[in-house]
């Protein structure tokens, strides 16, 4: 097993996949913290490419805000928008209680 | 009786204008290959052979009754699974789209329909087309037509494999770090990722918004502008699709000149960390380039060091966000945390998205939730930024230069099934030559230029070109395209083996 690299513990990887919303098992927890230190130290490197001067580029064609006419124009039925719903009740998706109770 | 799988789209598209053949006829041929050869090679996911036929009659229906139909109507397409298709299954190679049936169709989608290409169905891909191998579909791997013990590259190894076996002559890909490119190289197929915002992305499920471009899938380089001038042009429904006229890539594909052209060799995409026999085919193809023509010169990119460490962090950054969408609330598989009594919606997410993504998907969100976590955002994200304008200047000062640049498509040739799988990245060090274009936003195409001595695989060159500038590489590729097979005698895809045979 690989020393995890200075920035990211297992407790890190358990921490960002919380805020992934994502379960991971402890294997799997396991798994990432052994592997994710050497992708990061790879990545690492873009930080000695550019200095200050250097603009950040987000996009590969510049785009300003683009507008449509504001007319109505055809859209999904109810019925369709909720037909990949997991459970849906009165023309809604329905989902698990929001919060939680403690 | 001419094999029909066998022609171009181009050649059936004049056999189906001449009513020489149906296009009932060609879709059956096309379903009868898959129905033989895809047991094995698992290029498709979904095979629709219903709606395919209903599409081929309506259309042999309406050339029947004197119609103008489009010059494709009739020649059958193979779609990516990352594709949305009205009631058609889309799971993007992953389980937590598993059953989803969408309501709407992709802008690409809504024109292959109304030019009246029957869809054979929706191809294998890596999950969320996070991959270069196809390994990371959640529904198996596709095998590499060429040696069904190897991977047909990745994201779009169904497309590909697909197009190589013969299940179809024309296949919708995307790119978003050579997905189209790199997987054409491996099967020995043609494949272009055009300019950034040249085909709608309406529809497509999205991986990383600022890099992701669909394109064609094909055997020849006419077959892909045939199929890039019907995907492509402005879409109202896509706000980054580019409001101008498309390039001509259909009249450049005619062309095929390369006299007076010229072309960079890209310094540092050569040399070591390329196997042999992929620099051998690739210095002869530069060689015939030159002897019809071809003015051809070395440049360099120097930020290209920084290029690929720049991609894995910008792709899973946008990815991170794009995926959060799969909350298992509106569509998708909602899987409930075992042994919870009432669990709430949090929760029920958190396991939904641990049972619905594989390993590669969740590697990178926590990848790209970390580049875009406070406190790491400007050191990760916001330098891999950086790096994309540093990239863009390169490219600006080489296209001064030339009018093409050219490099092989993939440092290797197409590796064994489970060779990379536990070392990812050692797997994300084969896109370096691919995934340049997609930070700058450039059009790239790959095409077959013959087989590595030391294994016998297919061998891909690409060229790049500036954006808006499709049309270059159109032009160079059928030129070379042509070059070759005058050479060879005949399509390097002639040389596959032939699969029902070998079954």
């Amino acid at each position: 097993m690989s020393e995890p690299a200075k920035g990211i513990s297992r407790a890190d990887v358990s921490h960002l996949a919380g805020l992934a919303r994502i379960d991971l098992s402890e294997a799997e927890l396991d798994h990432f913290a052994a592997e994710l230190p050497a992708i990061l130290e790879h990545v690492a490197v873009v930080q000695q490419a550019a200095g200050d001067d250097v603009e950040a580029m987000s996009h590969p064609v510049p785009v300003n805000n683009v507008f449509r006419e504001d007319v109505v124009v055809p859209c999904l039925t109810p019925e369709e928008a909720l037909a990949g719903a997991p459970a849906s009740d009165q023309q809604r998706f329905l989902v698990p209680k929001i919060l939680g109770e403690d | 009786m001419t094999d029909l799988t066998k022609l171009s789209a181009a050649d059936l598209a004049g056999k189906l204008a001449r009513k020489e053949v149906s296009s009932v006829e060609a879709t059956q041929a096309q379903l009868d290959r898959i129905a033989a050869v895809d047991g094995d090679v698992h290029a498709f996911l979904h095979v629709d052979a219903e709606g395919a036929l209903a599409t081929a009659a309506d259309i042999d229906a309406r050339r029947a009754a004197g119609e103008g139909l489009h010059g494709l109507a009739g020649v059958p397409i193979a779609v990516k699974d990352i594709v949305a298709t009205k009631g058609m299954p889309t799971t993007c190679g992953s389980k937590i789209l598993d059953g989803w049936i969408p309501p709407y169709d992709a802008t690409i989608t809504q024109r292959i329909k109304a030019a009246g290409l029957p869809i054979l169905g929706k191809t294998n891909m890596d999950e969320f087309a996070m991959g270069s191998s196809t390994e990371h579909s959640a529904y198996g791997p596709t095998r590499n037509p060429w040696d069904r013990d190897r991977i047909p590259g990745g994201s779009g190894g169904g497309s590909a494999a697909a197009v190589a076996a013969f299940e179809a002559a024309l296949a919708i890909g995307t790119d978003t770090g050579g997905s189209i490119r790199q997987p054409g190289a491996l099967t020995g197929t043609v494949g272009v990722k055009p300019t950034y915002g040249g085909i709608s992305r309406y529809g497509l499920v999205a991986l990383a918004s600022s890099l992701d471009q669909a394109g064609p899938v094909t055997r020849t380089v006419l077959d892909a502008a045939l199929l890039h001038e019907l995907m492509g042009g402005h879409d109202p429904m896509d706000s980054t699709s580019i409001d101008a006229p498309a390039p001509l890539v259909v009249s450049a594909a005619r062309r095929a000149d390369v006299k007076g052209l010229k072309i960079g060799i890209v310094k540092e995409l050569g040399g070591e960390g390329f196997q042999a026999g992929v620099s051998a085919r690739f210095h002869e193809a530069v060689e015939l380039l030159t002897s019809a023509g071809a003015e051809v010169v070395e440049v360099s990119l120097p930020s290209l060091e920084y290029a690929l460490a720049a991609y894995y962090l910008v792709m899973p950054s946008e990815a991170s966000s794009n995926l959060a969408r799969f909350d298992a609330m509106r569509y998708g598989v909602r899987v409930p945390p075992a042994g919870a009594d009432d669990p709430s919606a949090e929760q029920v997410m958190a396991s939904s998205r641990d049972a619905g993504f594989g390993d590669e998907v969740k590697r990178r969100i926590i990848v790209g939730t970390y580049a875009l976590s406070s406190g790491y955002y400007d050191a990760y994200y916001g330098s891999a930024q950086k790096v994309r304008t540093l990239l863009a200047r390169d490219f600006a000062s080489a296209f001064e230069q030339v009018d093409v640049l050219v490099s092989p498509t993939s440092p290797t040739t197409a590796w064994p099934l489970g060779a990379k799988l536990d070392d990812p990245l050692s797997m994300y060090l084969q896109d370096v030559a691919t995934i340049p274009a997609n930070l700058a936003g450039i059009p790239g195409i790959s095409l077959p230029v013959g087989l590595a001595e030391e294994d016998g695989l297919p061998v891909g060159l690409q060229f790049l070109a500036p954006q808006q500038a499709d049309d270059r590489l159109y032009n160079a590729g059928a030129a070379l395209e042509k070059l070759l097979e005058d050479k060879w005698g005949g399509p390097m895809l002639a040389q596959a083996p032939d699969l029902e045979v070998v079954r």
